[in-house]
């Protein structure tokens, strides 16, 4: 790990990918930093999906660049695969086998795995370990999911909407489990749709939208350099509701006092929140 | 960094990665203990080709004209050599396309797994259900419908390799058919329908001297009808091979025939295994 510390962990430069007359990645740039959480951030068939499952190498690509940990995903060797953990979206673990069989199993797939035990505690599993997989809840294969993409002690984990479909303590589990690892050093990229689980646990992000990235950088960043235009509404005379986006909300208001001379009726000012400039960049404004 | 884990790793010497054989008797392992813990596939599985037996043998038992044995024995090397097929070709052809659907395949892929540990394991699966079928069969043959156990020790020989080539050429045939169905859902009518059409034209349900010549040759190009011929030339007395084609057990084309699907049928494995779903592209 030490020896490429300067190098991105993941690089990707102009990726494409097109799926018959649909363009589902349309030349998107990506670096993360060694060590970096990185959230992918966008609406469902913005490309998150298919731009991870490029750098996981199980999906080719129509053009561009991609180094996943200095290698090209396409051609992975299996000292490659051993170095990126992955975390599925889908229950396909197998039923018959118990959560420590199991685990115990993948572990010997690595040259460098972790404790069997040790992740199994890490995913609060310890009181499954002994159930067969086919006995366990949604949450609790979720966690198992985790547990085989962590089990290699992977330099680089793919987390691919990890908690969609998980209770508000469940999520917050995961969250804590992120950071875990996070500490330990571990390079993480995720994609979600859940904009509070982005600014929870990403150092940096970049929103999606239609296969290309329309905004990048720490979530701090993003909401002051896309959030700085105030909204101001207010109600016309003749009872219909005006509404102006500025960036000098104050002029705005000042030119509404003069105006009305005095008080402006139904008059509301409005800093955006993340989410206003996350549906704002995605083109999803209109679905408030 | 804090860290607030304590890190504990099982090195492999010098961190290096797994082989293949080793992980494929592992995956070996896990294979049969998934198999033996799903109970109804247990029981059906070895059942099937008991029950075909049994219907068979005791429907059709006179005398064949001229062959010095009875229809009843002629159907036990029979049903051993379709119950081989069932446990590799059939079963295999179907679980993988389920496992591909299930994106059970896909997860593997993404570990550093080799591959041929996966096709390992699943030979190893089969050779155990396989081995299980083929004493299961021997057991009612030779206690139901008078056939006896090979005589010496170059029956015994015989029997080892027809087993071992049979069961080879015809799981990784299933392997390569695994890829055709487009779904898990759809996997058993793709797979049995074959299965079922050279079982007829192969000298299973019916005997070989009243298949048309023209289905027999077609049989001929696949493996089954040679695991029966060759079978039969374990268990039965030389007399029956009046009944062959060529009048003789032709143990040594057996061998050939057999030998070569199993090559062909690897090369035809690596040319089209897909770890995906076609439609996932």
């Amino acid at each position: 790990m030490t020896t490429h510390a300067n190098e991105l962990a993941v690089d990707v430069r102009g990726l494409r990918k097109q799926y018959g007359d649909v363009t589902a990645v349309d030349g998107i740039d990506l670096g993360i930093r060694r060590g970096e959480v990185f959230g992918l951030l966008g609406p469902n068939g913005a490309g998150k999906s298919t731009t991870v499952e490029i750098l996981q190498g199980n999906r080719t690509r129509d053009g561009g660049e991609v180094s996943v940990l200095g290698s090209d995903p396409a051609t992975g060797t299996r000292a490659w695969r051993s170095r990126v953990g992955i975390v599925w979206q889908d229950e396909s673990a197998p039923a018959e086998l118990t959560v420590r069989e199991t685990v115990r199993h993948f572990a010997r797939y690595y040259p460098r795995s972790r404790d069997p035990e040790e992740v199994i505690g890490l995913v609060g599993l310890e009181a499954k370990a002994g159930s067969r997989i086919k006995a366990l809840s949604g949450g609790q294969r979720r966690r198992l999911d985790v547990a085989l993409g962590v089990i290699g002690g992977p330099e680089l984990l793919l987390l691919d909407e990890p908690t969609t479909g998980f209770d508000p303590a469940a999520r917050r589990q995961f969250w804590d489990l992120i950071r875990l690892l996070a500490d330990e050093g571990t390079t993480i990229l995720l994609t979600t749709h859940y904009l509070e689980e982005a600014e929870a646990l990403a150092d940096r992000l970049a929103v999606v939208a239609k296969g290309q990235v329309v905004a990048e950088g720490e979530p701090a960043v993003l909401r002051e350099r896309y959030g700085t235009e105030a909204t101001v509404v207010w109600t016309e005379p003749d009872g219909v509701t005006r509404t102006e986006r500025t960036a000098t909300p104050t002029r705005t208001v000042a030119g509404l006092m003069h105006r009305f001379d005095g008080e402006i009726p139904g008059l509301k000012v409005t800093r955006p929140t993340l989410e206003d400039v996350y549906l704002r960049l995605t083109g999803q404004e209109d679905a408030r | 960094m804090t860290t607030t884990a304590v890190r504990t790793r099982t090195e492999t010497p010098a961190g290096r990665l797994p082989g293949a054989w080793g992980l494929g008797l592992q995956r070996g392992a896990l294979e049969i203990k998934q198999f033996f813990r799903q109970r109804d596939q247990v029981v059906f599985t070895f059942a099937f080709p008991v029950v075909f037996l049994f219907l068979f043998a005791s429907i059709f038992s006179d005398d064949v004209k001229g062959a010095g044995i009875t229809a009843s024995q002629l159907y036990v090397p029979a049903m051993m050599a379709a119950g081989i097929m069932s446990t590799s070709f059939q079963s295999l052809g179907i679980s993988i396309a389920i496992e591909r659907d299930e994106k059970v395949l896909r997860r593997l892929r993404g570990t550093p797994m080799p591959a041929a540990a996966y096709f390992l394991g699943k030979i190893w699966l089969v050779l155990v259900t396989g081995l299980l079928e083929t004493a299961i069969l021997l057991l009612v043959g030779t206690t139901l419908y008078d056939v006896d156990l090979p005589s010496d020790a170059s029956h015994w020989f015989d029997l080892a390799w027809i087993f071992v080539l049979g069961l080879t050429a015809c799981a990784l045939l299933g392997i390569a058919v695994s890829s055709v169905p487009k779904s898990g859902k759809s996997a058993s009518s793709v797979v049995v329908l074959p299965f079922l059409v050279l079982q007829f034209i192969s000298g299973v349900y019916i005997a070989i001297d009243t298949i048309p010549d023209w289905m027999l040759n077609i049989g001929a190009l696949f493996p089954l009808k040679w695991m029966c011929q060759g079978l039969r030339g374990v268990f039965l007395p030389d007399s029956a091979q009046i009944l062959e084609q060529t009048g003789s057990w032709e143990l040594g084309k057996v061998a050939l025939v057999l030998g070569a699907w199993c090559v062909g049928g690897l090369v035809l494995c690596l040319l089209t295994f897909r770890w995906k779903n076609r439609r996932e592209g």
